[in-house]
């Protein structure tokens, strides 16, 4: 089917001017509010204490979240491909719960579990231990609706992959550490990379769920999305834009890490 | 059973997933469950069908789809040219097409808002001619598409890429004309992707807080969004109703997963037959 040019020129363009008014656009506009009112007032309101606070609590959940889930990703799709048994099935579907919900009702599960209504409740306070409004509540949070990012990247690739490499690796006496390190980890790095790449995206920029949980307290729970939040509902546009200008940086720097790793992981392919 | 695990690793992984999955998922939702059997059905009831909170149900879920069916659209439209056709920044164009995967939502969220208000870039011309683009239905609407594209164009993306030429070739031969083609040889394919596509985008939509809460505006019976509800009963310490909420909209969005599932099942049992 060759359609006429006109048709294609006018695909190509409501192809573009929907990105453009969609996605680049409040690129554009992040940038140009942050620095509205000057490189000194930019830099200002990224060195502000707070800001430097949830920065720190931003990179301490994602690491945190990343590296929980890298393992539950790795183990799980390990278990998940490797083996038969029974309620494979389901333990798959269950993995992807997160998908479905709302993080804001994410958020409130841990609250149903941690916070003054719970039954472990008084126990917690007995030991002087806080979940919710407080750190643990927010890397709960962002592990939970990051859970199946890093498992459904793993998985197709090891189901292509087989068993047979394993199994041969196996039947020569290697042990599952090795095997997993010289068989299978050369096999999925492309697709782990992707997944972790994905997860970390989620992680650094949730805000439901961490909103929930995290009681917003400034300079002790509040995150960079929760910090932006604050200043702009205290009409502090510009501060806010600036900080939001950083996040905007990352979520590049990722778009772009995405590319390469999809593009050697065709090309290894 | 057990003789066919050859490979070894099987009771480390099984035993750290389960560890995982009763961690963050079992013990939470079980919880959440625990405590909402305890409010007992009257309340439930009560919360769940307040007529504040009804609206705000229905709001999520029309928003939710106008976005999805908006979504197909500009979903399809991105995948065909980014597959069939060649020009200047394509390649800059599909990378693009991720980016609400990547961006933070609050950050979407003001951005949008600051675009689509009264005196924003783009808003300016939808208030001229009487069309208010945010703090509104609309407004909730436009963010939901943001958070909702690259899920339609990615599904359909790689189906248009494994289409097969010689389909197309064959009903050239026979006479028919593109817009034939398009329906009864290339539309019936991207069916399935579509549906994918709809399904992820809508139960996102339902759920979305970060990009729409600032959008929204927030006004009670008008603008308040199924999410933000929760959040309001939860500022009020009401934590039953807030749960009861919490069911209504995971029931809901279940629901409509499945059904849709379900039907695409169906669909391709149906097709099966014909072949």
């Amino acid at each position: 089917m060759r359609e006429p040019k006109s048709i294609r020129r006018l695909l190509i363009f409501l192809a573009a001017a929907f990105l453009f008014l969609m996605l680049i656009l409040p690129l554009i506009l992040v940038a140009v509010e942050a620095l509205s009112k000057g490189w000194s007032v930019y830099i200002q309101a990224l060195t502000e204490p707070y800001a430097i606070k949830a920065l720190g609590l931003t990179i301490e959940a994602t690491v945190l979240a990343v590296a929980l889930n890298t393992i539950f990703g790795i183990a799980s799709a390990w278990l998940l491909t490797k083996f038969d048994f029974r309620g494979k099935n389901l333990l798959g579907s269950l993995i992807d719960l997160p998908f479905a919900i709302s993080p804001v009702v994410a958020g409130l599960f841990f609250i149903m579990l941690f916070g003054r209504m719970s039954p472990i409740y008084s126990t917690l306070q007995d030991f002087h231990v806080a979940i919710v409004f407080a750190v643990p509540g927010v890397i709960l949070a962002t592990v939970f609706v990051t859970f199946p990012f890093i498992t459904r990247e793993l998985i197709p690739v090891m189901e292509s992959q087989g068993r047979s490499e394993e199994e041969a690796a196996t039947t020569m006496g290697a042990d599952g550490w090795t095997i997993f390190r010289k068989v299978t980890l050369p096999n999925i790095k492309w697709g782990l990379s992707y997944g972790i790449i994905l997860c970390t995206a989620r992680a650094m920029g949730e805000f439901g769920a961490v909103s929930v949980v995290s009681g917003h307290i400034r300079g002790r729970t509040n995150t960079l999305p929760l910090h932006i939040e604050i200043l702009y509902n205290e009409y502090n546009f510009t501060a806010a834009f600036a900080v939001a200008s950083i996040l905007v940086i990352l979520a590049i720097v990722v778009l772009i890490l995405r590319n390469i790793v999809e593009a050697r992981g065709v090309k290894a392919q | 059973m057990s003789d066919k695990k050859i490979i070894p690793g099987y009771h480390l992984t099984l035993g750290i997933t389960m560890f995982f999955v009763s961690l963050f998922l079992f013990i939470p939702l079980a919880a959440f469950l625990l405590y909402s059997a305890g409010m007992g059905l009257e309340k439930f009831l009560q919360a769940a069908t307040d007529y504040r909170n009804v609206h705000a149900y229905l709001l999520s879920f029309g928003c939710a789809f106008a976005a999805a069916v908006i979504n197909c659209v500009f979903g399809l439209i991105l995948a065909w040219v980014l597959v069939r056709y060649d020009f200047k920044g394509k390649r800059i164009m599909d990378a693009m097409i991720d980016l609400p995967f990547a961006l933070p939502t609050a950050i979407a969220g003001i951005a949008l808002t600051t675009l689509y208000a009264e005196n924003g870039w783009v808003g300016q011309f939808f208030y001229a001619i009487g069309i208010p683009s945010a703090f509104s239905p609309m407004g909730i609407t436009i963010a939901l598409i943001f958070v909702g594209i690259p899920f339609v164009a990615r599904s359909v993306q790689p189906v248009l890429k494994e289409l097969d030429p010689q389909l197309e070739e064959a009903a050239q031969l026979f006479g028919a004309d593109n817009l034939t083609i398009f329906r009864r040889v290339i539309l019936p394919e991207l069916v399935s992707p579509l549906m994918t596509g709809f399904a992820l985008a809508f139960s996102r939509g339902i759920g979305e807080y970060g990009s729409v809460v600032f959008i929204a505006g927030n006004m009670p019976f008008e603008t308040e969004i199924a999410p933000l509800m929760i959040m309001t009963k939860l500022e009020q310490f009401d934590y039953q109703s807030a749960a009861a909420i919490a069911i209504v909209m995971m029931v809901l969005s279940l629901a409509i997963l499945l059904s849709i599932h379900s039907w695409q099942s169906h669909k391709l049992r149906s097709i099966g037959a014909i072949n």
